[in-house]
């Protein structure tokens, strides 16, 4: 079983080599945490809080969009891509599980991830080091911050195998995902936003948001991560409007959310004919 | 002794395309059986079935003791697809390493495998820039990795030249020497007929014929052609004692049964001064094909 898991993650991890996707995962993290860590630099001091937990803080805001962006350009392939090469009904023939397939490719998958945001939070981290000893300080939060990127990295993974699997067409698969990354990502906390606003303070602000933050997978993250990080306060308009809910709420979404994405993954997977 | 592969009363349709009808057959350890029909005559749906990769309406399968596409079904098959396709970004050699771990086999024997296929200099190259008789090379070494005990190979030589085919079946021998059940489908009637011990003729999803050629041919009963060259001058006279042969440029054409070669040959030697040469036609493999190809009317 770990045999065949770990050949899969193999392969898997040369065709992303070959397909230069670990190029650009590490290439995007690295380029858009020296944009903030620079732009981030300026007010170092101003509350109170070392460098490092500034730069945290807003690698934070940036990971929240670019670390589902990365999973799911690397996941939507996964399975479309199989099935339309025509390589899948071969496989399917060997003495492996369709979930030990999954299980490789995760792997492989997250292997690459966890290189990318090393690469990208590690550069920031070391700047902000070599200028201000102090920053030190922050280390906890930086850490804290890369595993749940790595959790919600694996949770955007399981996501687009899924749509992968689904939608069994590379170009659909890749159309799908983008709409899944605006849909979770971006238009989610707008139509949030918009009705915390319409409904001013009443039952929806009260008791359906706080629920629909931690829904999100993206959410919870940055609520996670800005919650526990003092330095925060200025951060994030959703953030600070759910600030009252607890920390193990939303460590318990960042948690669950990759089980709950890979068993969808799993479930889809097992639909497709070979 | 017991057989490898043993399918009974199969049938599958999709939608409302009969792709199988009612087709039994058995494989035995050590026998190569070729799988012929038209396009569209089901080969693959019932090989994809025997690979469990498409479950059947109705019919019973055993692949090994097993149900096809268990895991100790898919521990002792190898398959080989219509069209092998792979990850072009792969080397040769990447890919069936990988297909050797998903077997657990050793991995020393990776390079051999590739040159016993003939791919032992274009092992580390992309397999994007392999042409496609290459490609259906690694299928073909995929194929032959961990002993399998029945090899269900889909049209194996489409693809190759005629050298590597003679290797290919060359291989085949040897497999089955060791024991393995193949069985192949093919449009390569000739190549066919020379290397496998069976035929198995599907037409329109059902089993028209199986045997060996001989058994086919005699099954059959196609007539037999002779031609006869007339010594010059004769060819009148010849065509009155024949009076159903067609006259051609060089001679006589006459068709008879099986049955009557032998009467005929006798009348036409009782005729030997008028006779410049003879020669005797039996029904072409072709023949024999389409005849049971067509019978159930595509
Ligand atoms: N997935 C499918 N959906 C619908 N019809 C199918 C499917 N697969 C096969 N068929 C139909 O089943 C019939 C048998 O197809 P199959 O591919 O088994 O033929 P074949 O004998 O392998 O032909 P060829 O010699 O061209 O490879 C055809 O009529 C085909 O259209
Ligand atoms: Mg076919």
């Amino acid at each position: 079983m770990i045999a065949r898991i770990l050949a899969t993650a193999r392969i898997e991890a040369n065709i992303a080599r070959r397909n230069r996707w670990v190029l650009i995962a590490v290439l995007l993290m690295v380029v858009f945490s020296l944009v903030l860590s620079a732009a981030g630099s300026a007010p170092t001091g101003a509350l109170g809080a070392d460098r490092l937990s500034v730069v945290v803080a807003s690698l934070t805001s940036l990971s929240v969009y670019l670390v589902p962006l990365v999973a799911l350009l690397m996941s939507f392939d996964a399975i479309a891509g199989e099935v339309e090469r025509g390589t899948l009904p071969l496989l399917l023939t060997y003495p492996v599980a369709r979930w030990e397939v999954l299980a490789g490719k995760l792997l492989a998958h997250v292997a690459i991830l966890i290189v990318a945001l090393v690469a990208g939070y590690g550069s920031a981290a070391l700047i902000a080091i070599l200028n201000d000893a102090e920053a030190v300080a922050g280390l906890g939060a930086l850490w804290r911050l890369t595993w749940t990127s790595v959790l919600l990295g694996a949770t955007f993974l399981g996501i687009g195998y899924a749509v992968s699997a689904l939608s069994r067409r590379a170009s659909g698969a890749a159309g799908l995902a983008i709409g899944v990354w605006l849909g979770l990502v971006v238009l989610y906390d707008l139509g949030l936003l918009a009705a915390v606003v319409a409904d001013d303070g009443g039952f929806f602000t009260t008791q359906v948001f706080p629920a629909a933050l931690l829904a999100n997978p993206a959410d919870a993250f940055r609520l996670f991560n800005l919650s526990a990080a003092e330095a925060s306060a200025a951060a994030s308009g959703v953030a600070g409007a759910a600030g009252a809910i607890p920390q193990w709420q939303s460590l318990g979404s960042v948690v669950i959310w990759p089980f709950l994405a890979l068993a969808l993954a799993a479930l889809t997977f097992r639909k497709v004919d070979a | 002794m017991t057989s490898t592969l043993t399918i009974s009363r199969l049938t599958k349709s999709f939608g409302g395309v009969h792709a199988l009808t009612d087709v039994s057959l058995t494989v035995t350890p050590g026998e190569r059986v070729a799988l012929l029909g038209h396009n569209g005559a089901g080969k693959s749906t019932l090989m994809k079935i025997i690979l469990g990769l498409i479950s059947p309406d109705s019919g019973e399968i055993s692949v090994c003791g097993a149900t096809p596409g268990d895991a100790e079904a898919r521990e002792r098959v190898a398959y080989l697809p219509e069209n092998a396709a792979f990850h072009s970004a792969l080397t040769g050699l990447e890919q069936i390493t990988f297909y050797m771990r998903l077997r657990g086999v050793d991995l020393k024997g990776a390079r051999d495998l590739l040159g016993r296929v003939g791919l032992g200099d274009a092992a580390t190259r992309r397999l994007g820039t392999y042409s496609k008789g290459m490609r259906q090379r690694v299928g073909l070494a995929q194929a032959l990795i961990g002993h399998p005990r029945l090899l269900v190979l889909d049209e194996p030589t489409s693809g190759l030249d005629p050298v590597s085919r003679r290797d290919f079946y060359e291989l085949l021998d040897g497999l089955a020497a060791e024991g393995a059940a193949i069985l192949l489908s093919s449009h390569a009637l000739t190549e066919v007929e020379a290397r496998t011990d069976r035929l198995l003729i599907l037409s329109g999803g059902r089993m028209v014929a199986e045997g060996s050629l001989s058994d086919l041919r005699s099954e059959a009963a196609l007539p037999v052609a002779l031609h006869v060259t007339a010594i010059n001058g004769y060819a009148s006279e010849l065509m009155e004692a024949f009076p159903n042969a067609i006259q051609t440029k060089e001679g006589l054409h006459l068709t008879c049964a099986q049955d009557d070669k032998l009467a005929t040959l006798a009348r036409i030697s009782e005729m030997r001064g008028k006779v410049a040469d003879l020669e005797v036609i039996p029904p072409s493999l072709e023949d024999i094909y389409s005849h049971f190809s067509r019978r159930d009317g595509q």
